[in-house]
């Protein structure tokens, strides 16, 4: 069983390899000459002030959690998909109760304008 | 492929019917603004139309969807307590949310949905559905706690309660990980048919000791309890009340289910294990509130020395003490409700007239609303005729029945004490001069609520067979 | 050393040395990232016991989903002078220390004295359980139920998450 998994961990330690030898490449071979403008923090031209640590709104968060909500529905959607033509009819109205359930949960965050970015 | 029979629908119909009433209030709240009124009546509709299913339904209990659940008998008698619960609250928490200003449908949906968590932990066969079913009630309850969400109070009770229940989630799932991983299956039925075989199992011995600490979080026993008076004093206080009855009485239902009908404990090391709970609750609790000068704070460390006396009952593992806790948990329920629903009158906006003194010469105003205080705080002293005392005498009973009388005397010891901090409140109702009054006019719903809940605690206080005749046939599976 | 056992004492390597220094780091954001390895590692090693449905969530829900949370999370408290969350040692970390070590002990107990009490291996069968399509057909026949009860927590969790963390309600 294993064995089908080798391509994937193929693909993850060749990205892990890429990006070590292009980060340490670049390292080696570019030039390095510093200067203090070089080295200031790029803000399209204009002059960095005040710490770049701040502290993020409420906002994002929300986003965040509903992201999670509605990404644990496509969870329960995966093995439902696989296993799809043998659960037949009694699987759909199944699947079509718990969407109908969370489609509440969409509707009422988007009257509630959870969604916009106020 | 047939998976879920008509029968199945049919008899947990209670469950489906609330459910759908909290969907429907949703959908209510989320389509109409600034109408909370629409649903708090579906609620309301919900939650009536399932407490009379719930009534017919009080017969055998039948697993159904699978082997999952449990409906009717035990399921069926802990729903009347829950739905009670829900009951008064939703009728006490709208005069209350309003005068806060805090009056927004989705509280009621909150309060549905966390009854059906209850329901469905009272009703589990199943260890993924006493899983989900806390889950469901917790996090209802994580929300309402801090419903009030400019009140730096209320923040600080939700996110301690969530934080601390998400570390009892942990345990649960521990536990229930190391269950499934001796026994092979999370059927509660199955694990029970080889208990005896298990109990011998170190692996699934530590799994049972992280249920009882899952447990024991959720019903607030010592060392567990920290959460609870902060919390019972930030969250709204009608989300108290629901929460130290439903809850409490829910988790009660679970770590019954579990460890008396499922587990065989008399005898085993859990036993004794619970024995020491149940008495360091219960001194913790009973001592901890005389120091108290703020009631809501007074009633969460009495509910701790309540769960105390509950779990002697659980500890003692006889058929008097599974009736015993059965009985207490309604009695409990409406003494503790109404007392709560009473400080939500007398309390106002910015946690102001919280204190005992507020109290002082209540009765020159309003005499009627100080004798029901009086009933429930009575009750909650154990003094007969009313159903507190009968709560405490059968779980006594049973601890002395199971050799464990040292537990009843460390219970009859403790609710001495108690008497001394709930007639407190009741001298300084009668006795002392002050300027003390509700806040508002209270409405006849909430004071009819509250009444029925005083009614109750007699009626159960002078005939209690009513109900422990009832409770007999609910321990074999 | 078969590829099986090779894997797993890499991925065990992995999974505790970045766990070991996801605790030990001072910058939360830091912490994150090392927790983020340590979900890949734990996501190898359910695939090397043919939970392959757990590895695919372990690394599409938790490296994932999860972990943007845990950083917005960062970067919402904006915890600026991590010198503030250092304690110093109190009776709390004491008596801690000593409940894990005791813990720790009674797991120790378990493999050493009684491992007649440790479930016996399943792993013929954990290569057909393990299969998403398995999981599926169970999940929607024996266990619909609390399925659809998932549906109904995560719905309450909407609302909680709208009601408590809604800027602006209505």
């Amino acid at each position: 069983m294993l064995e089908t998994y080798i391509p994937i961990f193929v693909v993850i330690a060749g990205g892990i390899v890429f990006g070590i030898v292009m980060v340490k490449l670049n390292e080696w071979l570019g030039p390095r000459r510093p200067t203090d403008e070089k080295l200031s923090t790029y803000e399209s031209g204009m002059e960095p002030v005040r710490t770049a640590r701040e502290r993020f709104s409420v906002k994002f968060y929300m986003v965040a959690v509903l992201f999670i909500l509605f990404d644990i529905e496509v969870v329960f959607l995966y093995p439902w998909a696989v296993a799809f033509k043998e659960l037949g009819v009694a699987g759909y109205i199944t699947m079509t109760v718990f969407i109908v359930i969370l489609l509440i949960g969409l509707f009422y965050v988007w009257r509630k304008g959870a969604l916009e970015w106020d | 492929m047939i998976v879920i029979r008509l029968e199945d629908l049919l008899y947990s119909a209670p469950l489906l019917v609330l459910t759908s009433s909290g969907l429907l209030a949703l959908i209510a709240e989320a389509a109409g603004r600034d109408k909370p009124v629409i649903s708090y009546y579906t609620s309301l509709i919900g939650v009536i139309t399932s407490l009379i299913l719930t009534f017919l339904n009080l017969g055998a209990g039948v697993p159904v969807f699978n082997n999952m659940i449990l409906q009717g008998g035990y399921a069926a008698y802990c729903n009347l307590i829950f739905l009670s619960s829900a009951l008064l609250s939703i009728v006490l928490s709208r005069s209350y949310l309003e005068r806060m200003q805090y009056h927004r449908g989705e509280f009621y949906v909150l309060i549905v949905f966390a009854t059906a968590g209850m329901m469905l932990m009272a009703a589990a066969l199943d260890l993924t559905i006493v899983f989900l079913g806390i889950e469901l009630m917790s996090i209802c309850l994580y929300v309402l706690a801090g419903f009030m969400r400019k009140k730096e109070l209320a923040n600080e009770a939700a996110l301690k309660y969530f934080l601390l229940g998400a570390f009892a989630t942990g345990f649960l799932l521990y536990g229930i990980a190391l269950i499934y991983g001796t026994s092979g299956t999370t059927n509660l039925v199955v694990i029970s048919r080889s208990f005896a075989q298990l109990s011998g199992n170190s692996l699934f011995l530590i799994g049972c000791g992280m249920l009882i600490v899952a447990f024991s979080f959720k019903i607030a026993a010592v060392p567990f309890h920290m959460w609870a008076p902060d919390v019972y004093e930030g969250a709204p206080t009608t989300v108290t009340a629901f929460m130290s009855t439903g809850a409490k009485a829910a988790a009660f239902a679970t770590f019954v289910a579990v460890f008396v009908r499922v587990f065989d404990i008399p005898g085993t090391a859990l036993s004794s294990v619970l024995a020491l709970i149940a008495a360091a609750s219960m001194i913790v609790g009973n001592v901890t509130a005389i120091a108290q000068n703020n009631v809501k704070r007074m009633l969460a460390y009495s509910s701790i020395a309540h769960t105390g006396y509950m779990l002697s009952g659980i500890a003692a593992g006889n058929a008097e003490g599974e009736q015993g806790i059965l009985f207490y948990l309604v009695a409990y329920t409406f003494m503790n409700i109404g007392a709560f629903g009473i400080v939500s009158w007398v309390e106002q906006q910015e946690d102001r007239k919280l204190k005992f003194d507020d109290y002082a010469g209540f009765s020159a105003r309003q005499p009627a609303v100080a004798v029901l205080m009086s009933v429930f705080m009575f009750s909650l002293a154990g003094i007969p005729p009313f159903a507190g005392f009968f709560g405490k005498y059968y779980v006594f009973l049973a601890a002395v029945k199971a050799d464990m009388t040292w537990l009843a005397i460390i219970g009859v010891m403790t609710s001495l004490v108690s008497v001394y901090y709930y007639l407190r409140l009741v001298v300084l109702m009668y006795f002392c001069e002050g300027e003390s009054d509700v806040a508002a006019k209270v409405p006849l719903a909430a004071i009819s609520a509250v009444t029925l809940a005083a009614v109750l605690v007699i009626l159960l206080g002078i005939y209690p067979s009513l109900l422990v005749d009832m409770t007999k046939g609910f321990f074999k599976i | 050393m078969t590829l099986q056992s090779f894997l797993f004492y890499l991925l065990a390597v992995i999974s505790v040395g970045s766990a070991l220094l996801m605790v030990t780091r001072r910058n939360p954001v830091i912490a994150a990232l090392y927790l983020i390895l340590n979900f890949f590692a734990l996501g190898g090693l359910y695939l090397t016991l043919h939970a392959q449905f757990i590895a695919f969530i372990q690394i599409l829900v938790y490296a994932g989903a999860i972990m943007v949370l845990f950083l917005f999370v960062i970067m919402l408290l904006n915890l600026g002078d991590v010198k503030q969350l250092t304690e110093r040692v109190s009776y709390k970390k004491i008596i801690a220390a000593g409940l894990s070590f005791a813990l720790l002990m009674e797991m120790l107990y378990i493999f050493v004295y009684a491992p007649s009490d440790l479930p016996t291996s399943r792993f013929e069968q954990a290569a057909t359980i393990g299969t998403v399509e398995y999981i599926g057909k169970q999940l929607y026949t024996t266990f619909l139920f609390p399925f659809e009860v998932a549906s109904v927590l995560l719905l309450a969790a909407i609302v909680g998450a709208v009601i408590l963390a809604k800027r602006r309600l209505n």
